[in-house]
């Protein structure tokens, strides 16, 4: 089971590497991380999504973020309405006669072709996990090279 | 007026009442050490920095102040781990300092320098690396508030030599705040009023207490709330003292090692009071099994520990003392517990807790008759193993802080520099090290700080010959297979002559007490070689991952 959890901590060394080993020391799994300065520069914000076996590890999890010291706030994403995105970028097989087929496919989600020489075009796209999903199947047609994902960011309202 | 970073240290540590530092010195703590030259802190130079770090545990255990303690950077450091994690697993308020190279080194694999941050994570509460002489003082003030609030435990300052020697202002900070920590104390009202009426209506309550009744200094709410309704208690080895054992309400120990009453009474109980514990695998055995019929109210100060283990239908959040004395106000109606408490009695009389005298020393007599000789008023620390055990069933507690024994890490080599912290700080108390002849050996060299420091404690060896827990364990789960179980020691009595301490050997029962009071009376310390029964075993006992009601082996 997959949870996101947004996670508010005071930007110090070290404060990484506690989060993180919370998980480790359990043997939890991330599925992803995202860390960057908040408006306040001493405060750091943090989008993780974990893989926990059911409900009870997951409240566990929360609790022990909620113990660390500099852990300002928890937030769990299952029952609070947010948005969620994350950003790939896509190397893809590539000749000028598709770029028409490509940019088509690309204006269905929020992506571009942002570099492309010889026979490979990188593309940028943002979404949710269903449409990079989906996206990624139909780029699947042109042939993937290499991908590389920000993982997931997410704010509530 | 300008400090350097070393003064502002011992400055810091006085304001916060530091009145004796454990430790043992090397070259990232030389300006610490200069600056100790002029001051009035009592320095007690250990022998080894595992033992600083038990016996600024012992200290803190004993007093309920934090203990203090200090090494140097690298091998200093890495020897603090293992008290480190000891104090971190009992939630014991602690301050440990160590040397770092010098800030522009760190990263560089320099000479004698270790990731001290990055080891001890896991294992404290909360660590901090000075980079900057100006947070200096804040830091020691954090490290103090976050030891000694909320669920306390170990927390290490680790400071570069340059920061030690730099200079800056000293500035104290009376009152801190941390904004992302903040304890809760004060129990839910809607909660407490919710326990107070599920007690009301409780047919077979019992009380579980762990060590949160001795840190929150709960032990009268505790005996108040008992006594209002009527509830026999039982505790776990960390809430040893939080409730007097020869009180008709006790039930003893329960779990692993605990009495059999205790252990039919949780099963059979429909209401567990916890207080200040955490439900433990070797307090609940088979977690699936455990206490069947029972609805839970669980106070704790950390949240983290409610609902962890088994599900808990009525959590409180908050400090011990405070919710046990509004849950006493609370209850309206105490529930009737008169079949309850007559069931239990009968349980009482028919698995009392007993060994068997057959000629041979037994070390559980060997206990009883110290808690005879010092009337139950002395301090109590353990190795780990059978003789934790023993002392933990054998002798009767009275009050708090008078049990130290290493009971989350079940650290063997814990007892000894245990005992000697807590002899510091309580130094007219006559204190014990009860101790195996395994377990001694890991922290022996002791006898030199005790001896050098006139730190007066009595070591109550239980010599098997054996690494007994364990050949227990062989004896009754892998076929008697004593595999790397047979310890030798060496000739007690006279290593610890050689000390400058007192030695006394004894293998006949008439010979217990003359020694154990020869042993109070004497004005140093000493050890005493106890040669007991060498396959004697502890009982009565669950096997582990057992409901904890199949008892097995004993004389029940
Ligand atoms: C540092 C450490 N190493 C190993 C163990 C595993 N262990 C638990 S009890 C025990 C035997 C203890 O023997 P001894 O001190 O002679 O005490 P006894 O059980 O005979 O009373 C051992 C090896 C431990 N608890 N701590």
């Amino acid at each position: 089971m997959r949870r996101t959890i947004s996670l508010l901590v005071e930007n110090k060394f070290g404060v990484l590497a506690r989060i993180a080993g919370l998980f480790s020391a359990r043997g939890y799994n991330i599925a992803s991380l995202a860390v960057s300065e908040t408006l306040d520069p001493v405060v750091s914000y943090m989008t993780v999504v974990v893989e926990a076996e059911d409900e009870k590890i997951l409240e566990q999890i929360k609790k022990q973020l909620n113990k660390l010291i500099d852990v300002i706030t928890v937030t769990d994403f299952t029952k609070k309405e947010h948005i969620d995105r994350e950003m790939v970028l896509i190397k893809v097989d590539y000749s000028p006669k598709d770029k028409g087929k490509i940019e088509n496919l690309l204006n269905k989600y929020v992506g571009k072709i942002i570099y492309s020489k010889g026979d490979i075009a990188i593309i940028e796209a943002v979404g949710d996990q269903a449409q990079i999903k989906e996206l990624l199947e139909e780029l699947g047609k042109f042939g993937v090279k290499e991908l590389v994902r920000t993982g997931r960011v997410a704010v509530g309202y | 007026m300008k400090l350097k970073g070393a003064n502002i240290l011992l400055e810091a540590l006085k304001k916060e009442g530091v009145d004796v530092i454990f430790g043992y010195p090397g070259g990232q703590v030389l300006p610490i050490l200069d600056a100790l030259y002029d001051e009035k802190i009592n320095f007690i130079l250990t022998r080894h920095e595992q033992a600083a770090a038990h016996a600024a545990d012992g200290y803190a255990r004993a007093t309920g102040k934090v203990g203090v303690c200090l090494a140097t950077s690298g091998p200093g450091a890495t020897n603090l781990t293992t008290g480190l994690a000891t104090a971190y697993m009992d939630s014991i308020p602690m301050v440990a300092i160590t040397g770092q190279v010098k800030t522009h080194l760190i990263g560089n694999d320099a000479f004698q320098e270790a990731d001290v941050t990055g080891i001890t994570r896991p294992i404290t509460k909360y660590n901090y690396l000075v980079k900057d002489i100006k947070d200096l003082a804040r830091i020691v003030r954090e490290a103090f508030y976050v030891a000694s609030t909320g669920r306390p435990g170990p927390v290490l300052i680790d400071i570069p030599s340059d920061v030690q020697m730099a200079e800056a202002e000293f500035i104290w900070h009376e009152k801190i705040t941390m904004r992302s920590y903040k304890p809760t104390y004060v129990g839910h009202p809607g909660q407490i009023k919710k326990a107070a009426k599920a007690i009301s209506l409780a047919k077979r309550p019992i009380i579980y207490a762990g060590g949160g009744i001795i840190i929150s200094g709960a032990h009268k709410e505790l005996r108040d709330l008992a006594e209002k309704i009527k509830t026999p208690v039982t505790w776990t080895l960390m809430g040893i003292g939080g409730f007097p054992s020869k009180h008709e309400l006790s039930l003893g120990m329960l779990g692993m090692h605990g009495t059999a009453y205790a252990n039919h009474a949780i099963m059979e109980s429909d209401l567990i009071i916890a207080v200040g514990a955490r439900f433990d695998d070797r307090v609940t055995g088979r977690l699936d099994a455990f206490a069947p019929h029972a609805k839970i109210v669980h106070i704790d100060i950390d949240p983290s520990s409610i609902s962890k283990n088994v599900s808990v239908e009525i959590p409180i959040v908050g400090d011990a003392k405070n919710i046990l004395s509004e849950l006493v106000g609370e209850i309206k109606k105490a529930p009737d517990t008169s079949e309850w408490l007559k069931t239990v009695d009968e349980w009482k009389k028919k698995f009392p807790m007993q060994y068997k005298e057959d000629g041979i020393l037994k070390p559980q007599y060997v206990v009883e008759q110290i808690y005879e000789a010092t009337k139950g008023d002395a301090i109590i620390a353990t190795e780990v193993g059978q003789n934790q055990m023993w002392a933990a069933q054998w002798y009767q507690y009275s009050h708090p802080r008078t049990f130290l024994s290493s009971g989350g890490l079940g650290t063997m080599g814990y007892g000894f520099p245990a005992a000697m912290g807590a002899k510091v700080g309580c130094p007219d108390k006559i204190v014990f090290d009860i101790a195996g002849d395994g377990s001694i050996q890991m922290n022996i060299q002791e006898l030199a700080t005790c001896v050098c420091n006139k730190i007066n404690v009595k070591v109550a060896i239980l010599n098997n010959g054996y690494l007994g827990m364990v050949r227990q364990w062989q004896e009754l789960f892998y076929k008697r297979r004593y595999s790397q179980v047979s310890i030798t020691g060496p000739d007690f009595v006279k290593l610890a002559e050689s000390y400058g301490a007192v030695g006394i050997s004894v293998s006949k029962k008439e010979d217990v007490r003359p020694a154990i009071e020869k042993a109070i009376k004497t004005d140093n310390t000493v050890f005493i070689d106890f040669r007991v029964e060498a396959e004697e075993n502890v009982y009565p006992m669950v096997p582990a991952g057992e409901a904890i009601n199949k008892i097995i082996g004993g004389l029940a």
